[in-house]
């Protein structure tokens, strides 16, 4: 059963024709935040392809975003390949180290796997930062940006704007269909009983470790718009903050739909900007990770959920109210004032 | 009902989305408007201490001068980088392409400055360098528009390599951390040093910012050199004195350093930094009329010590009233401004410098010497040394 | 390598990993016993070197000096703390699912890093170790090892002992392997089970932080100084098993010793090294190498 809410695809739709046509009334600076708030939804959807549908929480998100962009980087060295030459290069880096990962992680469970899952993160910045594999801990420069033909070129920041926002909606695109195919139903079956998948037939561990490629592949591609973006990568792009960054996009947004994760990259790009702001904050606003950290606490004591789920939780808490008070009433319909019935 | 909340939701972000982000400025062309000096260093994390120095010994001389350089009044806009070069290019755009600065000083962290380099190097944006010691910034991203008011992390290192050689010593172990501030100090002292005949024996090295230097010490013991040269900053320098005191190896290997090792670090060291013998671009105990009126300054506003970093702060700003004399104030007339700040003597408190064709100061490297919490200076160790700036095509 | 310097490189290795053992024993509790993945741990290492720095000069004006004053002072704090972490905020993760408990913890990491921003500032500091333990021991003829290292050591493996003692041999430590096995069983059988975990969750913290005020004359106090030592202590507990004490220990100890060596001997991939023996045993044994308990 394909079922696509009318509110969700309505609210998509929104979204993505915003992000279409914000570039053409911001000014250089905004352009350069919604890029980024693309980029960074095509890595929160590709960590909510592995949290939210298949319940795997992997803690190290930001090694494949990383090594997508170092591999961008490290293959222009000796002058710029094509474009998709480039992407795909990246994607593959990515997808490569997934496998591995993903092949020894896949043997833990539950709470070992999110140690593990850290911990490879963790080798791949000491591979980037201390080895003479990456450029150590300064970083390297991008020095030209890719090409395709003569009308895609990527230093152009319009055009790196509408190249994000082309892979963000075919990621998202590819990702709807995906969940509604049969491997996406058995990821969720997956999720839900592990044992139960198990006992018809499956072997979850092959369908968990191609789960696991195909989002180290995602967000691969989103470290190569991150490096063409920037033209500088360096080791932090793998460190674990970023990977602890990605699980609050998506929580924030909404654990378990596509639309939750761009939300989140959304509102949490908007929050750093919000606490770091001397305009609200004055002088505290250096220390805005305290604001962050509380709003991160407090989001999911108060939003399990997500934004996504806001609506779900008014309703059902107006529902709530609403069925009190006709209990209420017809508890006890003669006595005390209307006031105190309820009305 | 769904609809409608979704739409609310909906209106609700981009309303959001609006208000963070700032009215666009008004055209500024006429002169007296302020110029914007965008501030980008470290408020959190290691370096704050550092990035809150430098800030003030920029505000400082801006102050001295009743806030206005060259009859122009300074605006100061600040963003945190967090040592984190991850978002140092989405920082640096916030300044230039939000708070469309005038120009950029910053910041501490070389991966920092590294990304803001190549921002400026794009934008063309004005570009004073108050910290960050990569040789790569007035080397091969060196660019008309970018100067340094600090040093080159090759220049204490070169400075003490021939202090090293002249003292006698013959064998040398270096250690350091494994990143471009250690490998290029590193590869100063060692062109020096060799270059006057004498031998690095073994280059030894842990990842940065590792600190068990136990194993590496032990391995210094071995090998017995005559002396070691070192490269570390911070909480690492601070250890690192402890731990070689510690082993036993002070007083019997001498150790050099260059300056960040005992700078800002000696009341954390304390008697194990006794007598330590370093090389930077600064010092205490200069006794020059215009290091003590600095200092004199700086302690009343700030109750604290001036630093090396204070120093560089109130330099980059310095550079800045230099360029904008010689324009009389209009920033854009470029060309003229860089002209000029590339010929100017800047009467800093470490002593009177200038810039090399690549921006970088060439400037006196002290001499000096632990006593109880200062560095006292003791001599020269080089005079007029200028960062070769190799890569720079300026 | 000639002998006294292999022998030397040991006594490194066995003290670097008996002080990772130290705060990375109290993450393996919590965890084991309790199923909370707690991120902030730490920072509790980190506000135990803090306290070192900031009850100096207190207890030096009130009980006249003392170091073992100190430590005791910070530890009571530490428990206090412990406790009244647990009742406010950790007692709520116990019911939720791993992926909150991490969230929850990473922001409680950023809140416990800017309070001590606000508290204390961020410069750097120095601890001096007590004068009767500054001594060092001469080895061989050009170095020295010093004491403060052995005192360490001394520490961890007393402390080592002391939780094996309490855990085997006493009814509290009964009690304690028996929650985390069975809790509603244990509930049942009339033991305040919610006291219980206070105990341990405060028990954990007091650990830590007691690493962080030993270790602290050794290292400095500096910002951002949790962190690196967390990540250490997840790999640790992924090599010796989750609320094993005798997986943690020889855990750090196999640590200590490939972080030492590869220092030496393959200073390039030293940074490594350690995250490649954690795949090796992976490969080997997905689930660590010992057992709870």
């Amino acid at each position: 059963m394909a079922r696509f809410g009318k509110g969700k695809v309505a609210f998509t739709a929104v979204a993505f024709a915003t992000l279409a046509l914000w570039p053409l009334g911001a000014g250089p600076y905004g352009l350069d935040l919604v890029t980024k708030v693309m980029i960074y939804a095509v890595l929160a959807l590709s960590l909510e392809l592995l949290v939210g549908t298949t319940g795997l929480v992997c803690f190290g998100q930001s090694a494949f975003f990383g090594i997508g962009a170092y591999a961008t980087v490290l293959l222009s060295k000796g002058g710029t390949p094509p474009l998709l030459v480039l992407a795909s290069g990246a994607v593959l880096a990515a997808a490569a180290y997934a496998l591995a990962v993903g092949a020894l992680s896949l043997r833990t469970k539950g709470v070992y796997f999110i140690m593990v899952t850290l911990a490879f993160a963790q080798m791949a910045y000491s591979l980037v930062h201390d080895t003479p594999l990456g450029g150590g801990s300064d970083g390297i420069y991008l020095y030209r940006k890719p090409s395709l033909g003569t009308w895609i070129d990527l230093e152009r920041p319009l055009t790196l704007c509408f190249v994000a926002f082309a892979c963000l909606l075919g990621t998202f695109v590819f990702l709807a269909l995906l969940l509604r195919s049969n491997f996406g139903r058995a990821l969720a079956g997956i999720r839900i009983n592990e044992q139960r998948m198990r006992a018809t037939g499956f072997t979850t561990y092959h369908y968990q470790l191609a789960a696991f490629i195909l989002s180290g592949a995602i967000a691969g591609l989103a470290g190569f718009l991150f490096a063409v973006k920037d033209g500088f990568v360096n080791p932090e792009l793998l460190s674990w903050h970023l990977s602890g960054g990605v699980l609050i996009m998506i929580i924030l947004g909404g654990l378990g739909h596509l639309r939750g994760a761009m939300v989140g990259a959304f509102a949490f790009v908007l929050l750093e900007e919000l606490f770091q702001s001397e305009a609200v904050f004055g002088g505290f606003s250096r220390h805005w990770h305290l604001g962050l950290g509380l709003t991160i606490i407090g989001s999911v004591v108060l939003m399990p959920r997500g934004l996504v789920g806001l609506p779900e939780q008014w309703r059902e808490r107006l529902a709530g109210r609403r069925l009190a008070r006709a209990v209420a009433r017809r508890r006890a319909p003669s006595d005390g004032t209307p006031a105190e019935r309820g009305e | 009902m769904n609809r409608r909340i979704v739409a609310r939701t909906g209106w609700l972000m981009l309303a959001a989305v609006a208000a963070a982000l700032p009215a666009p400025e008004p055209s500024r062309a006429a002169e007296g408007a302020k110029i914007k000096v965008g501030l980008m260093l470290p408020a959190t994390g290691t370096y704050a201490a550092l990035g809150t120095a430098i800030e003030n010994g920029f505000r400082l001389y801006v102050q001295e001068r009743g806030g206005k350089l060259a009859g122009r009044e300074i605006e100061f806009v600040r963003v945190d980088d967090e040592s984190d070069p991850a978002k140092a290019t989405d920082n640096v755009n916030k300044l230039i392409k939000r708070d469309h600065v005038d120009v950029l000083v910053g910041s501490v962290h070389s991966g920092v400055a590294m990304a803001m380099a190549k921002a400026a190097k794009d934008s063309g944006t004005l570009l004073i360098v108050p910290n960050a010691g990569a040789d790569a910034i007035t080397g091969s991203m060196c660019a008309p528009n970018i100067f340094r008011s600090s040093f080159s992390n090759w220049q204490p290192g070169y400075a003490m390599g021939e202090v090293v050689a002249k003292r006698g010593h013959r064998n040398v172990v270096t250690i350091t951390w494994k990143y471009a501030a250690g490998d290029e100090s590193v590869g100063g002292f060692r062109e020096a040093f060799e270059k006057a005949g004498g031998k690095v024996v073994k280059e030894l090295s842990l990842p940065f910012p590792n600190v068990e230097f136990q194993p590496l010490l032990t391995e210094i013991a071995a090998t017995k050199p005559d002396a070691v040269y070192t490269f570390f900053a911070g909480g690492g320098a601070v250890k690192f004195v402890k731990d070689y005191a510690a082993a036993g190896l002070k007083g019997k290997i001498p150790l050099y350093g260059a300056g960040f090792l005992t700078d800002g670090t000696l009341e954390a060291q304390g008697p194990d930094a006794e007598g330590l013998l370093t090389t930077l671009h600064y010092a205490d105990g200069l006794n020059t009329p215009r290091d003590a009126a600095f200092r004199q300054s700086y302690a009343k506003t700030f109750k604290l010590p001036p630093d090396v970093y204070a120093v560089q702060g109130y330099d980059a700003a310095q550079m800045l009233a230099v360029g904008l004399a010689a324009v009389n104030g209009d920033l854009g007339r470029k060309a003229e401004f860089i002209a000029a700040l590339g010929k100017a003597p800047i009467e800093s408190p470490r002593a009177t410098f200038t810039l090399s064709p690549s921006h970088n100061p060439v400037q006196d490297i002290y001499l000096r010497q632990v006593v109880g919490k200062e560095n006292k200076v003791i001599g020269v160790a080089s005079k007029a040394l200028a960062d070769p700036g190799r890569g720079c095509k300026l | 390598m000639d002998p006294p310097t292999f022998l030397i490189q040991c006594l490194n290795a066995l003290q670097y990993g008996l002080l990772l053992f130290l705060v990375a024993s109290g993450l393996t509790l919590i965890f084991g016993i309790m199923g909370v993945i707690n991120l902030a741990h730490g920072s509790f290492y980190m506000i135990g070197a803090y306290l070192a720095f900031a009850l100096a000069p207190i207890v030096g004006s009130a009980f006249g000096g003392g170091f073992f004053a100190t430590l005791f002072l910070g530890v009571a704090l530490a428990v206090v703390l412990g406790y009244l972490l647990e009742w406010a905020f950790f007692s709520f993760l116990y019911e939720r699912e791993h992926l909150q408990q991490v969230l929850m913890t990473y922001g409680l990491i950023l809140v416990l890093e800017e309070l001590r921003s606000l508290i204390v500032g961020d410069d750097v500091h120095g601890v001096r170790a007590p004068a009767f333990l500054a001594g060092t021991i001469p080895l061989g003829e050009l170095m020295t090892y010093p004491v403060y290292r052995l005192f360490i050591s001394g520490v961890c493996l007393a402390l080592a002992l002391g939780m094996w003692f309490v855990f085997t041999r006493t009814r509290l430590g009964m009690m304690i392997r028996a929650g985390s096995t069975n809790r509603e069983m244990v509930q049942s059988l009339g033991i305040d089970i919610k006291f219980l975990y206070r105990v341990v969750f405060a028990a954990g913290v007091a650990i830590a932080v007691l690493a962080g005020m030993v270790a602290a004359p050794a290292s400095s106090v500096y910002p951002g100084m949790g962190n690196s030592v967390l990540i250490l202590c997840f790999v640790v507990v992924v090599i010796g098993g989750i609320g094993s004490i005798r997986g943690a220990l020889a855990a750090s100890l196999l640590i200590g010793v490939v972080d030492t060596f590869g220092k030496v001997l393959l200073p390039q991939a030293a940074g490594v090294l350690v995250y490649m023996l954690m795949a090796m045993i992976l490969v080997w044994r997905p689930e660590g190498l010992f057992k709870p308990g």
